[in-house]
């Protein structure tokens, strides 16, 4: 199985080790043509404003809107959530998401760096808790039809998905904790 | 991430962790870090996609042409900036300045830059970051010095450069003595790593955290000179993990255009044809200075 790797910006090497270390091979993807030969994508944190124009300027845009529509699996963590989502709150006026899970994400929804934060969370389908760490993150606001929410914070979901997309806002690859990858893997083979 | 930051396992939502600090470097690798000096260039930094700003009042170039003490910008001038932009906004204070760190980290910036850019406070100390919930980035020249900021809690490194410049000589040089020490430092054994701690007046655990890991235990970023699309592609080619750009952009003629154009070339440093493609038409560069010339060098502030 092989995974793309969205290395416009951001976070990029953590998911590339971390899926390497449960048997997935990773390619980083900057052109559409290095889009062709992958089974699914992990959209990486970093800044999402400068992802959304360097998708437009790199012309990945389109073809992941095809790829993701025809039924590729997608994962993203932060920025990746918020790339993700069908609705963008705080964000650019321009600002372009992919759309892929309906859900309504609001950017730095818990602070500033400042309030940065760790706690451990409760994840549907885990035993035991999973570490949380939060970055500038965001919370997801509106859950539409067919997405389960699978953790929150303060009754905000930070964990969602559906038999696609799966999407946290908190940062999994900055753990040594291996089972929300997992989790995703498995979502790609079935 | 390197496997020396441990995550916590409080209960409670606990910030200013050490992984937290970190990881914000982490997300902004690959990106362009722009200096700006009102909300307008703010906007304008965001709008070509970089991925912070750093606030200040004056260039770098313009505070060596001026002279004078350079210190902390005004808590409005970063407040408006703030107001005006989503994307994370960093601040400098003066090395060993801790206060001007404590009314940053106040004001909330999302990083304090320890500065040789701003006139030295303390000709001894650094500031301990360790005290602080706000991240530090810090300057170094080569290994030994970028050792010494993160024993202080600095959570990511740039090069120093000389800033102002436009002139990306002086980059190279402290990039190429990081990344070549580390490389050094890779293939030393066990007992020379005690001669390597004692050479670069650096705590023997980083010398031998980067023994094994091969990296530096937190971000290495470049700053300092960069002024044009194909700088800041070659810094990451030479191991650079994002760029800082300073007066090179808003010194230009088309500060916008030279500002996207320096964004795409950092993600696709290693692509030259689409570096050949961003490098077009961007009109002049800002003037460059020979670093001979100068009559005060940044880069040999800090200890």
């Amino acid at each position: 199985m092989k995974i793309g790797l969205l290395a416009l910006q951001g976070a990029v090497g953590p998911h590339a080790e971390i899926l390497a270390s449960i048997g997935a091979t990773t390619v980083e993807i900057r052109r559409p043509a290095e889009l062709d030969d992958v089974d699914a994508l992990v959209i990486p944190g970093g800044e999402s404003t400068t992802m959304a124009r360097l998708l437009v300027t790199s012309g990945l845009f389109d073809p992941l809107i095809e790829r993701l529509a025809s039924g590729m699996c997608a994962m993203g963590t932060c920025a990746g959530m918020i790339m993700l989502a069908s609705t963008v709150l705080d964000g650019r006026p321009d600002q372009r998401s992919l759309a892929a899970i309906d859900i309504g994400v609001r950017r730095n929804a818990f602070g500033r760096q400042i309030d940065s934060f760790e706690c451990p969370l409760e994840v549907s389908g885990l035993t035991g808790t999973f570490p949380g760490v939060f970055i500038r993150a965001p919370f997801v606001e509106e859950v539409g039809s067919g997405v389960s929410v699978g953790a929150t914070v303060e009754d905000h979901p930070v964990l969602c998905s559906t038999e696609q997309i799966l999407v946290t806002a908190f940062h999994p690859e900055l753990t040594d904790d291996q089972r929300v990858h997992r989790m995703f893997l498995e979502m790609v083979e079935q | 991430m390197p496997d020396a930051v441990p995550v916590s396992t409080d209960p409670n939502p606990e910030t200013g962790t050490q992984l937290v600090k970190r990881g914000l470097a982490e997300m902004l690798k690959g990106g362009v870090i722009m200096d700006v000096v009102d909300p307008e260039q703010a906007k304008i930094a965001e709008d070509a996609g970089a991925v912070a700003v750093m606030a200040l009042e004056r260039v770098p170039s313009d505070i060596r042409r001026d002279g004078g003490v350079a210190r902390m910008s005004d808590p409005e001038m970063i407040e408006g900036i703030k107001a005006v932009t989503t994307i994370p906004v960093m601040a400098k204070a003066r090395i060993g300045h801790f206060v001007e760190a404590q009314i940053l980290e106040a004001l909330g910036v999302d990083y304090v830059d320890e500065s040789e850019v701003l006139t030295p406070a303390d000709e001894a100390h650094h500031i301990d970051k360790w005290k602080f919930t706000v991240p530090f980035v810090c300057g170094a020249t080569n290994l030994g010095e970028a050792l010494r900021r993160i024993s202080e809690g600095a959570c990511m490194i740039r090069s120093k450069g000389e800033a102002g410049t436009g002139n990306v000589v002086e980059a190279v040089r402290h990039l190429r003595a990081i990344t070549g020490d580390i490389r050094r430092i890779t293939q030393a054994d066990s007992a020379e790593l005690f001669d390597w701690a004692k050479q670069l007046q650096a705590p023997l655990p980083l010398v031998q955290e980067i023994h094994q890991t091969g990296q530096l235990p937190v971000p290495l970023f470049c700053a300092g000179g960069l002024a044009i699309p194909a700088d800041a592609a070659l810094a990451m080619q030479l191991g650079a993990q994002a760029v800082f750009v300073g007066s090179g952009i808003f010194k230009s003629d088309n500060p916008s255009a030279r500002a996207k154009a320096i964004v795409e070339a950092t993600t696709h440093f290693n692509d030259p044809g689409i570096l050949a493609k961003v490098s077009r038409g961007l009109g002049p560069a800002m003037p460059g200075l020979e670093i001979g010339s100068l009559d005060q060098t940044f880069a040999n502030r800090g200890w």
